[in-house]
């Protein structure tokens, strides 16, 4: 192939083609007994043993992968470690916070996840060189040749041992043809990373402040205009907005003193015991849903403390001060007042009841705890 | 090499070679083993009954992994067209010769049966009512029908696929290939059912409680493990020793060292997916076999495992040169079946000793009786058959495989 040597143009390499794979096997053979350190192989799909004819070291790729493989782990674990162990304790499926065996499908989700798109960035920008997309070769009969049918080796003009007449005779012997001198642009070596170049930075800060500006205009403003405003201006008064209608500009008003809402009756005998025995009377009848929905409450709310037969033998025994039994002397001629006061108000350390247990429901656990109180204290005519 | 080499010749040159001898102290060494096995497997049978057949039904299992891995291997290279095991396929071949055996270790153990399966004591089956519903399974009679088929069918493909093998030694017919190909992909799934259903009952229902759906997979990751184990440890062993008439290159050790690599990872993945599965459901019924392997000394044996039988094997075999070094491969390889008698082991022993694990002399005389066996087996199918399938169309391919 005749070439105009151009003056400016630098010699990048010297190129031959051969036919066969075991020709281009036995060239890299050879330029490694040569002692050519710079030398490539260009073929257009992997023959089988070329690294070795090449002596090519195992690649320094899997080192990539198992450094970042191994962040993966560590970064998944501590991630997982951080969010259900220590910022925000939850437990989940009554297992501890940190459960080994819940988070290693993640662990390796994420190890194989950052290897493998790690690898991959790695092998474009370190590997490749990827910003730089210009290489000598491109563009070039040798590389048409090489990428359809051919097997090519170039030797590089940076190789030590390189002088253009040897190679030439060099791959003249071992039986090449087409051999070749491959010349670049100074330009082509000189290309800067455009990424950092002002024009290319300005360009980016300028779409930048233009999608954030029509982003934020039309949100704002595009959305209240014409048709979009659709059952946006209603008559009624929207939160943060000052009522026309009250003088003293607010939307809601106040309850009238002294007004009870429904179901809160306020207790009549706050603090009074005794009243409490006297003055009230046990509205309900022992009929059997009652004595069930008491049963239900009691078994809720009062036999974590007092056992569910009233024994005083909890569940909660040790952890607090022991709860009296339910069936003691006292207890049993207790008037229902009293045990509704209790309830309501608390005692000692049982603390009020009032605001889980309705009153309808107090009446319902006092007729079952007096169930309760017959079955171990039965009276003579029970038997019968 | 001249590409115009024709597979005839080739197959020719091979086939010239002087058999294949291995020096008789290896037989020798092989049946002194088996002897001393099979007679201290008696002794231990007249002092401890029990115990002995536990052993045994290990046993029975591990000869069922090498001999049904093998035959899978087998199947699975005719079925995937591989063309890089075609060279050493012989191995497993002679391997899967181990499946004929498996007949007289099962008929002993049906004999003591009653002193593995829980589920054979028809007083305790009647007072379970989860064990009385599952009598139409697991029952005397069709468990030993389910024995008879499968071992039946096994060897069935075991005598088709390798007649046709050695058929072609000969005739060097492309048609045995096809029909082998065909053989192979009607095994495959047949295999896949038999080997659930039989480790489902032969070590499944030693907790006749106890189910888990990929128990099968479980053991099939094992028993793959194991027959890939056998298989290079034998091929790597005949080719530093000079004995395989065909040259095997590193590509050859690096894809049997690929794919034990995988099948590890695979075990590791089956059986941490059936432990996570149970440790998350928390599922009483489901709880009761890990918890079992979880009392007493027990605990140290789950433990060790998970380190026998994933971690070591798989730092050790993880680096692309490892994977290639035939010294690497032969350790990782002896170590590998012991990973998989441990986790027999692991999985068959509990059921015997409840309290903690139990290891005596009884544990160690029934793998050398096995290794004996397979030693016997291997130089006499090699005394009798071509080490190479000298009659495959695939083997020249096979012999010029370049990763």
């Amino acid at each position: 192939m005749p070439d105009k040597i151009i003056p400016e143009k630098i010699l990048y390499s010297v190129t031959g083609i051969f036919d066969h794979p075991d020709e281009i096997i036995n060239a890299a053979e050879q330029a490694e007994k040569a002692g050519y350190k710079k030398y490539d192989i260009n073929t257009s799909y992997p023959v089988h043993g070329m690294s070795t004819a090449m002596r090519i070291g195992p690649s320094k790729l899997s080192y990539i992968a198992l450094v970042f493989g191994l962040s993966g782990t560590t970064l998944a674990l501590l991630f997982m470690w951080y969010v259900s162990s220590w910022d925000y304790p939850m437990v989940i499926g009554g297992k501890p916070y940190f459960s080994l065996p819940a988070f290693i499908p993640i662990t390796f989700e994420v190890t194989v996840l950052l290897a493998s798109i790690m690898t991959v960035v790695a092998m474009l920008f370190i590997f490749f060189k990827l910003p730089n997309n210009s290489h000598p070769l491109h563009d070039t009969d040798y590389m048409k040749m090489v990428s359809s049918d051919r097997f090519g080796i170039s030797i590089q003009a940076s190789d030590p041992l390189f002088d253009e007449v040897k190679v030439k005779d060099f791959l003249q012997n071992l039986g090449a043809h087409h051999i070749t001198p491959i010349y670049f642009d100074e330009s082509e070596i000189s290309v800067k990373n455009t990424v950092f170049e002002p024009k290319f930075i300005g360009f980016l800060l300028a779409v930048f402040f233009a999608t954030a500006g029509f982003t934020y205009f039309s949100l704002n403003y595009i959305l209240a205009w014409g048709p979009f405003n659709w059952m946006w201006n209603q008559h009624k008064l929207n939160p943060q907005k000052r009522s026309e209608l009250f003088s003293d500009g607010f939307g809601m008003r106040m309850p009238v003193e002294g007004t009870v809402a429904r179901g809160y009756m306020p207790y009549l005998y706050k603090g009074n015991q005794a009243a409490a025995s006297k003055y009230m009377i046990n509205p309900l009848l022992p009929t059997k849903e009652v004595l069930s929905m008491g049963q239900q409450k009691f078994v809720t709310f009062c036999s974590p403390c007092h056992g569910y037969l009233a024994k005083g033998d909890s569940r909660l025994r040790g952890q607090f001060p022991n709860p009296p039994s339910l069936h003691s002397e006292k207890v049993r001629n207790y008037q229902d007042g009293d045990i509704y006061h209790i309830i309501t108000e608390g005692q000692n350390t049982m603390p009020s009841y009032a605001k889980q247990i309705t009153r309808e429901e107090r009446w319902a656990i006092i007729l079952y705890l007096r169930a309760l109180q017959r079955s171990q204290n039965a009276k003579e005519t029970d038997i019968k | 090499m001249n590409p115009n080499d024709s597979t005839e010749n080739f197959a020719k040159n091979i086939s010239m070679q002087e058999p294949i001898k291995l020096p008789g102290s290896i037989n020798i060494t092989g049946w002194i083993l088996l002897i001393i096995g099979v007679l201290a497997i008696a002794i231990s049978f007249f002092v401890d009954r029990e115990r002995s057949s536990f052993n045994l039904l290990i046993m029975l299992m591990f000869l069922l992994s090498i001999g049904l891995g093998s035959l899978f291997l087998v199947a699975l290279e005719y079925v995937a067209g591989a063309v890089w095991s075609t060279p050493v396929r012989r191995v497993s071949e002679f391997l899967s010769s181990s499946l004929i055996f498996l007949p007289v270790v099962a008929i002993i153990l049906i004999f003591n049966m009653h002193d593995l399966y829980h589920w054979t004591h028809s007083e305790y089956v009647q007072s379970d009512k989860i064990l009385s519903q599952k009598t139409p399974y697991l029952n005397y009679v069709f468990f030993i029908i389910r024995v008879a088929f499968f071992i039946g069918i096994w060897l069935l493909f075991y005598f088709l696929i390798i007649k046709n093998s050695r058929k072609q030694d000969k005739t060097g017919e492309q048609v045995l290939t096809k029909r082998n190909t065909n053989l192979s992909a009607a095994f495959i799934p047949i295999f896949a059912l038999t080997i659930t259903f039989a480790s489902v009952d032969w070590m499944m229902s030693l907790e006749p409680h106890w189910y888990s759906t990929i128990f099968g997979v479980y053991y099939f990751s094992g028993t793959v493990l194991a027959a890939l184990a056998s298989a290079t440890l034998i091929i790597v062993l005949l080719r530093q020793k000079g004995y395989f008439p065909v040259k095997l290159l590193q590509d050859h050790l690096y894809s049997l060292g690929a794919l034990m690599f995988a099948f590890i990872n695979f075990w590791a993945y089956i059986a941490f997916s059936q432990y996570m599965l149970i440790w998350y459901a928390n599922i009483p019924e489901e709880t009761s076999w890990m918890l079992q392997r979880w009392t007493g000394s027990w605990k140290f044996v789950s433990i060790g495992l998970i380190i026998v039988h994933f971690i070591v094997p798989y730092f050790a075999l993880l680096s692309q040169p490892a994977k290639m070094n035939p010294k690497r491969l032969i350790i990782m390889s002896i170590w590998i079946l012991f990973a998989h008698i441990y986790d027999l082991y692991w999985i068959i022993m509990p059921t015997y000793s409840r309290d903690g694990a139990v290891f005596g002399w009884m544990e160690l005389v029934f793998p050398v009786a096995l290794v004996g066996l397979i030693i016997v087996l291997f130089s006499y199918k090699l005394r009798n058959n071509n080490l190479v399938p000298i009659g495959d169309p695939k083997l020249e391919r096979g012999i010029n495989f370049r990763l």
